[in-house]
């Protein structure tokens, strides 16, 4: 039974770094850059639901909607600002970019809130606790709620990519970005359209996350920002299933490792799997194998 | 079609000149297309024949030039815009979207349609390109060669344009399948279709255009009548090869 607890822990952690992990591969598959910021507008999102729950008195959905719609604006706009004039710049510029990104909304969050970790209100989720196999399994409601999210954003991103037209549009940029514009697709569109979808998946993240760890401060999004990418990489960077297993398969590895191997040791395990995997795939697990066509 | 000489043009380009940064690719070309014709661009490996395309198409800006479309100047417009004004582009290459399937790929050919009219417009590229039906779940990378070109042909008409660019169709093909394309590009024509052609087979290419543009390393050296360049010794002999 205790390993079964472990197991849903694992799944629950997993489910955010997920989530996370979607943000880092949607905007790496389509815009093609890897938007190290992306770990700190979590970070943000979480700021500003315990800001609507604590100073304005908001109900829990709209601390939620809140920080979404905060994140969202946020995203496009460090799209707009920051790395929309580097499009035709080499990489490793608009790398440094995104790390001093990072480094701007951290400390813009201590200017703002402050150094001093704020303690995140648990009862921002409020959903009743489930006692399995009467009474040897207990999942707590996060548990429930963040496992559950993450279910309906995989089948919610897989209709919207698969079924509508922008998501199309998505799917034709981050294959070809010239083809797709000869069709018609306004490309900085569809990129501001993904910093939009990748933000506010973040805000939902930061929530659940922070009401599993409540301790809320400006470098709370980073450790997990950094684990989501490596997800993200383990799942094959660029593909949405990718980083779904990819997220799930590092929450368990993490939590297993924590529990039955060693606390100190459990991220470097996380790592090393990893590098194996790397070694065996260097796509990552459901990453696209690249095919030299003549 | 009526009016001045100025308003029968639907292509007009007037020395462009493009750059690849430094590079000058583009020389100060003019050239144009009237309605109903095909016109061909030709020359060598090189010559600047996609980067025209390109810039057509509104991938590449001319540093100074101008190019005007159906009357209007559209020098500089963005290539998702010229989409929405009946411009096509079937690129060098094909490019077509190897991991969606064949219909989407169509679909995506519409995407400056409504999507009333995609319907209707599907059908008519599968009556074209009957292969394209047999195959329309298969996902595009699976497609063979010829296949490949024939879907990134049928994407382009899916936008119903006002003028197709086709940029080298018969890459890469087999003899058989580029007497195939050809045919279909006659096809096309006479059914009303205004084409420009980029090829390097110029054999092909001029026996099936109206007039031709002889491309030289960005500059336009010869032009006129197809049939009466196909028979002129220079060009046998610089790019017929007999
Ligand atoms: N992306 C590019 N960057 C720099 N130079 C280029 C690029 N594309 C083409 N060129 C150069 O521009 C010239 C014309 O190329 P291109 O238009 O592709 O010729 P063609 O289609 O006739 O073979 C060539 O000298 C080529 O090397
Ligand atoms: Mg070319």
């Amino acid at each position: 039974m205790a390993f079964l607890s472990s197991l849903v822990n694992g799944l629950s952690l997993g489910s955010i770094y997920a989530i996370i992990a979607l943000g880092y591969t949607m905007v790496y598959g389509i815009a093609k850059m890897l938007n190290f910021a992306h770990g700190d507008v979590i970070m943000v999102g979480a700021y500003i639901a315990f800001c609507g729950a604590q100073y304005w008195g908001l109900p829990p959905v709209l601390c939620v909607l809140c920080a979404m719609a905060v994140c969202t604006v946020l995203g496009v706009t460090i799209e707009r600002l920051a790395y929309r004039p580097l499009r035709q710049a080499t990489s490793l510029a608009v790398l440094i970019t995104a790390i001093g990104m990072s480094y701007l909304l951290q400390n813009l969050a201590l200017q703002i809130w402050g150094a001093n970790p704020k303690s995140f209100p648990t009862d921002l989720i409020a959903f009743p606790n489930l006692s399995l196999f009467s009474g040897q399994l207990k999942v707590s409601g996060v548990t429930v709620v963040t496992v559950l999210a993450n279910l309906v954003i995989m089948v919610a991103l897989t209709f919207f990519t698969g079924k509508t037209k922008m998501g199309k549009a998505m799917r034709c940029v981050s294959e070809d970005r010239g083809a797709a514009e000869l069709m018609g697709i306004n490309v900085n569109r569809t990129i501001s359209m993904t910093f939009a979808i990748g933000s506010a998946l973040a805000a939902i993240a930061g929530v659940l996350l922070c009401t599993a760890y409540p301790t809320l401060q400006p470098t709370t999004g980073s450790m997990p920002g950094i684990k989501a990418f490596t997800a993200a990489v383990f799942g094959g960077i660029g593909s949405i299933p990718g980083a779904m297993v990819g997220g799930l398969l590092l929450g368990i590895i993490e939590i297993l490792s924590r529990a039955y191997i060693s606390t100190e040791l459990a991220d470097a395990i996380v790592f090393a799997v990893l590098i194996v995997v790397l070694l065996v795939r260097p796509t990552g697990l459901l990453g696209k194998q690249v095919r030299e066509k003549v | 079609m009526s009016g001045k000489q100025q308003s029968e043009l639907l292509l007009e380009v007037s020395d462009i000149h493009v750059y690849y940064g430094a590079i000058h690719a583009i020389k100060g070309i003019s050239f144009d297309v009237r309605p109903g014709e095909i016109v061909a661009l030709i020359g060598a490996n090189g010559a600047g024949k996609s980067t025209t395309l390109n810039t057509i198409a509104g991938l590449l800006k001319p540093r100074s030039g101008s190019i005007r479309f159906k009357g209007e100047n559209v020098t500089g417009t963005p290539a998702s815009r010229m989409v929405f004004k009946g411009l096509a582009l079937c690129p060098e290459g094909r490019r077509i979207f190897q991991q969606m399937t064949v219909k989407e790929n169509l679909e995506m050919g519409a995407f400056s349609r409504p999507n009333t009219e995609i319907a209707s417009a599907m059908e008519d590229v599968f009556t074209r390109f009957p292969r394209l039906k047999e195959r329309e779940k298969q996902v595009a990378g699976t497609l063979s060669g010829g296949e490949q070109q024939m879907l990134a042909m049928g994407r382009a008409l899916m936008g119903k344009p006002d003028l197709l660019m086709l940029d080298e169709p018969s890459m890469g093909l087999a003899p058989i399948l580029v007497e195939q394309i050809f045919a279909i590009i006659g096809e096309l024509h006479a059914a009303g279709t205004t084409i420009l052609l980029v090829e390097q087979n110029a054999q092909m290419a001029l026996s099936v255009a109206d007039r031709a543009y002889v491309l030289e390393t960005g500059t336009i050296g010869m032009s006129g009548q197809a049939a009466e360049l196909l028979n002129d010794d220079a060009v046998r002999k610089a790019y017929l090869g007999h």
